[in-house]
């Protein structure tokens, strides 16, 4: 495919509100995860959570989507210039030529979570303030940022679980590519909420301690949240070799279990090719592998083998959800701003909370940073239902 | 502005007094008067025993139509790369989450998790077909199917896609109480599209869509207007009416406020 550059992007997690912040925890090997504390919930695992949402307020016009999952998105929006380049972007081709296209798992859920504890105790009525539409609604994060950044290109969301914020890189590189859109706002949004706490509780998965990727003793998900942009736009027929592009997607299906994965990975094996096929590389040329890399046994086992399959040791790999936790929904564009920060800094993050790699896995596994150049870096993102993405970052055109 | 186009070779739809393509094309073209009465779903032929029990409505409702626009298509759905588009997950499923976490113990199944999430309809269809191609799943509320439409399009336009043919599944079904009143629906309504790059023998119609800022004044005859309003999903019926052979072979569907698609329709060379 015909790259398409990234012009903007910014994340917000618990490791750094902003590129600056993100950047120095990645270096310095700092995790975000703390002991759960989140509103009431009594459950004995750790947590990426992002501090001072509720502080954050939504335009006055905007006030419909109020709720912890829009407040992450407008906090995101205002960080390292991302609402500024993307208002230059609908300048430059047309508000119509610009497109929302974001993933979420839950979107504002929380809020119908907290209606239920305030039903009418005679007819079991939600609260006259719910607003379904501008929170609990999957597109209530599109929609809101679409509206909050005066777009009018096509906006939709993609709630495909842990997949959902990769998969909206090959939606937009579609629409670009058969020339419906010149640019789109894409990334995810995914905040805390009972419903995941405790669902991925009731499956076991949740780690006592915070979550230790492709350690021999993992044992299961630390959960987090996340807000990350990304500006996609056509890029230049030649650009420079600082700039960051989208050189390559894939996408596949497991067609195995709800929520466990398959055994020898061979979804993730689909997706991995066709972001290499796409992309017009090899192997050998991945420089970097942002691993899903989830913590629970099973994943870190099915997408292990997967990338030794194809990799074999060639290519180092770490996933970074030992510093973030897993923001679900938000991973893949989290995962791929982390990505773009290892391409800018020639550095592979390392891997937080991992002692020992797993040694039944034979794969380059980093634990600890490592400065070299990086031109390729491929970023995976896999979830419930077996729904799968690869994308593959580049630096310059080479 | 752009036109994407594709050749339609397999329709089906289920929806409150439309139960099947065949049955539903006289309706359709209003050779006969629409009688709204639930909508019947019909019974999983798919899927190992246990996930069958495992099932709501909302995953019956997406493989049913599915299936049927595979078989009017003849397609191989274990061969199809597929969109799912749907306007919210299981809203029954949801509300049993959502009365255990407002309860004093929080305990809630596994089984309904792993079912809550937005793309189990995608999920369970790759185990009932066995089809591992590229699954989308995209939502943008009441213009949910309009950008199902548009990923499908584009899926078959772009160049490094080599995809001659996928399937389009839109579903809906609505919430049961409180959540229907914040979010009210009509009866349940499932659209399904085979749409194919290049017209092939099955072919029965052609349709070319632009995007832009048409006046969408879309308004069907009698009750076909109330299935059209119910749902999300039934948005489409426009565009199953032109199918049908009603007039007009062109149709308006909204997927913001900003935006709307054009839908023009051709018949088979």
């Amino acid at each position: 495919m015909k790259p398409i550059l990234l012009s903007s992007l910014t994340a917000a997690s618990c490791i750094g509100t902003g590129l600056e912040a993100t950047r120095a925890s990645l270096r310095a090997g700092r995790s975000g995860l703390v002991p759960c504390r989140f509103e009431d919930a009594t459950l004995p695992c750790w947590i990426g959570e992002v501090a001072g949402l509720d502080q954050v307020t939504l335009p006055a016009d905007l006030v419909r989507f109020d709720c912890r999952n829009n407040r992450l998105a407008q906090l995101a929006l205002a960080q390292d210039g991302f609402a500024e380049a993307v208002a230059a972007a609908a300048g430059r081709h047309g508000r119509e030529r610009v497109g929302v296209l974001l993933g979420t798992s839950t979107a504002g859920i929380l809020t119908t979570e907290h209606a239920y504890r305030r039903r009418d105790a005679g007819s079991g009525a939600l609260p006259a303030d719910f607003d379904y539409r501008g929170t609990h609604n999957i597109h209530s994060v599109s929609d809101f940022v679409r509206q909050a950044c005066a777009l009018e290109g096509p906006a939709l969301a993609v709630s495909s679980a842990c997949s959902s914020s990769a998969k909206v890189f090959a939606t937009a590189a579609r629409m670009i590519e058969v020339g419906l859109i010149d640019a789109a706002v894409v990334g995810g949004v995914d905040s805390l909420c009972l419903t995941t706490l405790y669902g991925f509780n009731s499956l076991e998965l949740l780690s006592p301690e915070p979550c230790r990727p492709f350690d021999a003793g993992r044992r299961g998900i630390s959960i987090g949240e996340a807000a990350a942009f990304v500006l996609l736009e056509r890029a230049p027929d030649v650009v420079s070799n600082e700039a960051i592009v989208l050189r390559g997607y894939g996408e596949s299906s497991d067609a195995h279990h709800m929520s466990s994965p398959h055994p020898e990975g061979l979804g993730a094996r689909l997706a991995m090719e066709a972001a290499l096929a796409r992309a017009d590389l090899a192997p050998t040329d991945i420089d970097y592998i942002n691993l899903h890399g989830t913590a629970t046994p099973s994943n870190d086992s099915a997408e292990g083998r997967a990338v030794a399959d194809l990799f074999g040791r060639t290519v180092p790999a770490s996933s970074t959800k030992g510093y973030t936790g897993h923001a679900l929904g938000a991973a893949g564009g989290l995962e791929a701003v982390i990505a773009a920060i290892a391409l800018q800094d020639g550095a592979i993050p390392g891997s937080a909370g991992t002692r020992t790699a797993d040694p039944a896995i034979g794969i380059d596994y980093v634990l600890t940073p490592r400065s070299r150049p990086i031109v390729h870096v491929l970023s995976n993102s896999f979830g419930f239902g077996g729904t799968n993405a690869s994308l593959i970052l580049s630096r310059g055109s080479r | 502005m752009s036109v994407l186009s594709a050749w339609i070779e397999g329709i089906s739809l289920f929806a409150p007094g439309l139960t099947g393509w065949d049955a539903s094309v006289p309706l359709l073209a209003g050779a006969a008067d629409l009688a709204l009465a639930p909508t019947d779903i019909p019974k999983l032929t798919v899927l190992p025993p246990a996930e069958r029990r495992r099932v709501g409505q909302v995953v019956r409702l997406a493989l049913a139509t599915g299936l049927a626009a595979c078989e009017a298509a003849a397609a191989d759905a274990a061969e199809l790369a597929t969109v799912f588009a749907s306007s919210g997950g299981d809203g029954a499923n949801c509300h049993a989450i959502c009365e255990t976490l407002a309860s004093s113990d929080r305990l809630i199944s596994p089984i309904r998790f792993h079912n809550s999430v937005n793309n189990a309809a995608s999920g369970y269809w790759g185990i009932a077909t066995g089809a591992m191609a590229p699954s989308a799943i995209v939502s943008a509320f009441d213009g949910s199917f309009a950008a199902g439409l548009l990923e499908a399009l584009c899926q078959l336009a772009a160049p490094t896609e080599a995809c001659e043919r996928i399937l389009l599944i839109s579903y809906d079904v609505p919430y049961p109480e409180p959540l229907a009143a914040a979010r009210p629906m009509g009866d349940a309504c499932g659209v399904g599209l085979v749409l194919a790059r290049q017209p092939g023998p099955l072919a029965r119609a052609r349709i070319d869509v632009q995007v832009g800022g048409f006046a969408d004044e879309t308004r069907l005859a009698g009750a076909l207007e109330n299935v059209r309003l119910g749902s999300p999903s039934g948005r489409a019926l426009p565009l199953l009416v032109g199918l049908a052979g009603g007039t007009p072979a062109h149709c308006v569907l909204t997927l913001h406020e900003a935006m709307t698609l054009r839908v023009d329709l051709a018949g088979a060379s």
